[in-house]
Parts: structure tokens; C-alpha cells; sequence
């Protein structure tokens, strides 16, 4: 699957943003796209993208982080220039750290992505985090990014998910929650994700992903 | 059955205290347990409590004090450096026999150290925590529907016992997502919670209340001290907890607590799978040391591994406990390294587990 030159991935921490843009990333290595994933969240130095160079080295998929991520310094400095990435790559996809916090790292760039004329900014929902339940919390919240990262979001990809426990009732059980976040926002729903056993009854754009994102123990 | 949802351990240590009744919570930011007050910033004033960032972590456990004078349920909560800052508070609250629960979410010391994953702070909470002749209640969950069960647990032992309680997590428990399930129901607090004691106003019905931890008589503050200690000795028999197992025909028992102890579970179920006799310990409250239960869970073993995000503390009150009647090894990693499961398995292999 090929993706537009700019994929801007946002949503509620703990929504599987990171998990998302590294199956993104590797679909797009895939169909043969020069891919850059640039890891924006400076909200949480524990869980993030930065955590997969060596699955992006290998599909050859360049990364780029903030010049502290993965130290022990939890200073949000970017010293990123996306205008470069973009011109350098097929694709860029920007992992944008959670909720309006996160959001706000990407209003530095937020006149590069506006000139940009083929880009996706896609909202991640996942009906099983707490905070974000509801229809009205998630569309709330999803405005309160769109505010923070001066952006106007495109689709949703809903990737709702109970970490270990998910199942596809847990999947089919979000559809409409899903498709109500997507209807009150006027925005299609991108994406369905989820690992392919569980997606065989969704017909709402179903991606088939992988976990990349796992704890130590399993 | 309630629905469940996916939470970070620090959204679980918060969304259990409100619904343990928890009405205030003074905090200071810093990482890895700063959701903890995100989280409360949002729903503190949505159930009619207050949240309130102090201006420093001195301010806000001298405002758990007097809260906690005053009869509420209250909490604070913070990461190794800033919980050193709090120490002089949590004496004069003990020493003022109030209840409290107060969250460590351990990084890497010592000094501003790191802010990944450490169990560095063992020594420190459980033994060292500030001035004076005290104990705190302290319970390690390891996982984030153990953290999510043990704030209520923590709050009901801290007022039947007087005393603060603290929940000693570290920065991959604060920072991991689970499922997690809270009752429907709401929590029925214990019957400690009614607190004749509090300085919340006589109204002129009846006699004032002090809360004061100076004694200047010296026979006045032993009594105090050896009341006190009397109650700890109630705590010991009665509050220990504890998860064993495959202990009963262990070789080798593996001990270990909090994060780590999911850890350390993993290499010993690849040891039995291997046909290796290792058993797994996990002590759940840490004050008080489980000390009966692991002499029981070891009482057939030859050997005991001991496991830690740090240079070795709990090993001491392990070689206690067994009174140092057999070999006690260790394996541990330290400023914000996590140990590897398979790396638990390499040192129990060296320490010769048989099958």
C-alpha cells in the first residue's frame, strides 16, 4: 500500500499511534516507497518509535528522532527539519506524541505540512482507553489536538484494541462507536486495524497489522 | 462483569484512588509518574474533589499533612528524587499518626540520576525513609490491575493503622498499558474511615482535636513510639502478603518483586520448561517483609536467586528471613537497565538448577 507524501498520525496517549506508523512504514517499504518515519512525541520518553531501528534498518526505513529521545534526558528539543525529509523521501510519516500536549511539537511545523498538497493528518481512536470511551471524548479530544498542532484532521483510523486481551468481539464491538466519532467529525474512517484473525467481519477499510509494540516478559 | 480498558499504570494509580474515596491530591511533576497528576488535573474537579499542583514537592506532602489531619483521604505522589524531598513530611505524619498514601514511581538514582525504569529506592522506603523511630505500609504491585487493587487496600490499612502507606512502583509500571477492570460498585470504605480523631472543627459538640508530632517529655514520646510499634507488630502477624510458585519442589527459588518479578516469572517458566526445578516469590507488601511465607516457599530449596532493578537491597531482608541458612545469590541491573529474562535464566542455569 502506498501512502501520500505527508502522514501526519496523532491521537489520545496510549491509542497505538506508535504501533500504527510502524505498520504504516513498513507497508509502504513494502510497495516500494522511500519511506522516513520522524518520531515526534516528546510527551513520552519511555514507548515510542525510537524503539524500532533496527525492525527500520532492516526494511530499510529511515528514522528520525529527537536529539535527546532514548537518553536519560527528557528534554522535548527537535532539531528536526522536516522540509529536508520531505524532499529526501517518497513518504514521511510523523508519530506525533498524545493528546494536545503531544500536538503541540507539530506547530513549528505546521507551515511546511500546510503547503504540502498531498498529505493525510489521521486520528487514532481506540474505544478501549479509558478518557476516550465515548464518541463525544474522542471527537473532543481530537479537536483539542487540531488546536494544539494548528492541523485539521482528515480520517480516523480506528484501532481500537485491549492490548494482550483483544479479540475480534473487542474489534466488533468498536465499529459503531467508530463510525459515530467519524460521522460527528465529518471525516471517512481510514483504517480498521487489528491482527488479521480478527478483522475477518469488518468492512470498514480493515488494514491488517502487526504488534510490534510488546512488553519485556512476553 | 465491568467493562475493561486499556490504562497506563500511573492512570490506574489515580483512577483507583478516586474511587477509593481519595477527595485530595497535592503533586509535583516529574517523570516517570507525572501522568498520575495529569490524570487527577482532569478528573479530580469532576467528582468534586481537588487536585493541586504545589509549588514543590515539600509543599504538597505538608498539604497531605494537614488534609490528612483533617480526616480526608488524601494522596501525593512522586519519583525517587523529588519522594527523598517529601521524607521530612512523611516523618512529621507518622510521627503525627495520620494516614495517607503517598506513590513512588522509581527512576534511576542516585542524585537527579535517570528517568528510566530502577528498584534503587528498596532501602529507602522500606527502612530509611526519613527521621525517627517509624515504619510506613508498603506494597509493591506488578501489574497495572494490581496497582489499579491496591490503592484502596492502602488507603483502608493506613487509617485502621494511623500510619502513611506508600505504593512502591517504578517507571515501567507507571509507564505500561494493561487491561484493567473496575468494579461496578462503589468502593465501601472501611470503618477506619470514620475518624473521631480528626481536627476537622468541634462545632463546640465536643473536646478539640490536636495533630502534633512534638513531645518534649521524653517518657511522653517512648510511649508514643512503643504504642506505636505495638501496632507494627499487629501489622507483621496479621499483613503480610505474598504470591509463591512451583516452590514446593523448587532447587532454586527465585525471589523478586514489582516489575522485575514479571520478569524474573517469565525465565522461570522458561526453566520449567526446560525441566529445571525453579520456583518464583514474589513479596507483595515489602513492609512488612513476608518473611514466614518465604521461609515456607524455601524450605525445600538449596539455593535462592535474588532479583532487583538495582545493585541488591532487598537481598538483605531475604538473607534475613531465611537467617542466612542457605546460599543467597543475586542478579540485578541498574541505572534504568531492565533485566532480561534470559539473562534471569542464564544465572539460574549457573547456579546449577537441576532438572
Amino acid at each position: 500500500m502506498k501512502l501520500k507524501k505527508l502522514t501526519v498520525i496523532t491521537g489520545h496517549y496510549g491509542s497505538g499511534k506508535t504501533n500504527v506508523s510502524v505498520n504504516l512504514a513498513l507497508e509502504a517499504s513494502k510497495a516500494g516507497q522511500k519511506c522516513t518515519v520522524i518520531d515526534l512525541d516528546i510527551v513520552n520518553p519511555y514507548f515510542r518509535t525510537a524503539d524500532f531501528e533496527e525492525l527500520f534498518r532492516e526494511n530499510g526505513i529511515t528514522l528520525k528522532t529527537p536529539q535527546y529521545a532514548n537518553s536519560n534526558l527528557d528534554i522535548p528539543a527537535l532539531g528536526i527539519s522536516v522540509k529536508g525529509i520531505l524532499d529526501e523521501s517518497d513518504c514521511v510519516i510523523i508519530d506525533v506524541g498524545g493528546d494536545d500536549e503531544g500536538a503541540k511539537a507539530l506547530g513549528r511545523y505546521a507551515k511546511i505540512i500546510s503547503e504540502c498538497d498531498d498529505k493525510e493528518m489521521l486520528y487514532v481512536i481506540n474505544k478501549c482507553r479509558y478518557l476516550t470511551k465515548e464518541p463525544e471524548e474522542a471527537l473532543a479530544l481530537m479537536r483539542e489536538i487540531e488546536t494544539a498542532g494548528s492541523i485539521e484532521c482528515t480520517g480516523i483510523i480506528n484501532n481500537t484494541n485491549l492490548g494482550s486481551e483483544t479479540d475480534e468481539s473487542i474489534i466488533e464491538n468498536s465499529l459503531g462507536y467508530a463510525r459515530e466519532v467519524a460521522s460527528a467529525a465529518g471525516l471517512p474512517i481510514r483504517f480498521t486495524t487489528g491482527k488479521a484473525e480478527f478483522l475477518t467481519n469488518v468492512t470498514d477499510n480493515p488494514l491488517p497489522i502487526e504488534i510490534y509494540v510488546k512488553t519485556l516478559w512476553n | 462483569m465491568a467493562e475493561k480498558s486499556l490504562m497506563k499504570g500511573n492512570e490506574a494509580l489515580a483512577e483507583a484512588a478516586i474511587r477509593a474515596g481519595c477527595k485530595c491530591f497535592f503533586g509535583y511533576p516529574i517523570t516517570p509518574q507525572t501522568e498520575i497528576s495529569a490524570y487527577l488535573s482532569k478528573r479530580m474537579p469532576k467528582v468534586g474533589g481537588t487536585f493541586l499542583q504545589a509549588e514543590s514537592e515539600v509543599a504538597a506532602i505538608n498539604m497531605v499533612y494537614g488534609c490528612a489531619g483533617s480526616g480526608i483521604r488524601c494522596m501525593t505522589s512522586s519519583s525517587s528524587p523529588g519522594i527523598s524531598l517529601k521524607a521530612e513530611g512523611i516523618s512529621y505524619i507518622a510521627g503525627a499518626d495520620l494516614p495517607c498514601v503517598i506513590i513512588d514511581v522509581v527512576r534511576g538514582g542516585p542524585g537527579l540520576g535517570g528517568i528510566q525504569p530502577s528498584q534503587a529506592d528498596y532501602w529507602q522506603i522500606t527502612k530509611g525513609l526519613a527521621h525517627g523511630d517509624f515504619h510506613v505500609l508498603v506494597y509493591a504491585p506488578s501489574s497495572v490491575q494490581e496497582m489499579a487493587d491496591m490503592v484502596a487496600k492502602a488507603f483502608d490499612m493506613a487509617d485502621e493503622y494511623r500510619m502513611p502507606a506508600i505504593i512502591l512502583a517504578d517507571g515501567l509500571l507507571g509507564q505500561m498499558m494493561e487491561p484493567v477492570e473496575f468494579a461496578d460498585e462503589e468502593i465501601k470504605m472501611s470503618d477506619a474511615s470514620n475518624k473521631p480523631w480528626a481536627a476537622n472543627g468541634h462545632k463546640g459538640q465536643r473536646k478539640h482535636n490536636i495533630i502534633n508530632s512534638l513531645y518534649l517529655q521524653p517518657q511522653e514520646l517512648e510511649d508514643k513510639v512503643v504504642e506505636r510499634f505495638k501496632r507494627y507488630e499487629d501489622i507483621k502477624a496479621n499483613h503480610t502478603m505474598a504470591v509463591a510458585d512451583y516452590c514446593d519442589d523448587a532447587d532454586i527459588v527465585v525471589v523478586a518483586y514489582g516489575s522485575t518479578a514479571r520478569l524474573a516469572k517469565s525465565a522461570v517458566d522458561a526453566a520449567r520448561k526446560e525441566g529445571l526445578k525453579v520456583g518464583m516469590f514474589r513479596p507483595v507488601t515489602l513492609w512488612p517483609f513476608p518473611e514466614k511465607e518465604l521461609q515456607e516457599a524455601t524450605k525445600n530449596a538449596k539455593k535462592i536467586l535474588t532479583v532487583e532493578m538495582s545493585m541488591g537491597q532487598m537481598i538483605h531482608d531475604v538473607k534475613l528471613a531465611v537467617n542466612c541458612s542457605k546460599p543467597v545469590e543475586f542478579y540485578g541491573r541498574t541505572g534504568g537497565i531492565i533485566p532480561a529474562p534470559a539473562d534471569i535464566l542464564k544465572k539460574i542455569k549457573e547456579m546449577g538448577g537441576n532438572k
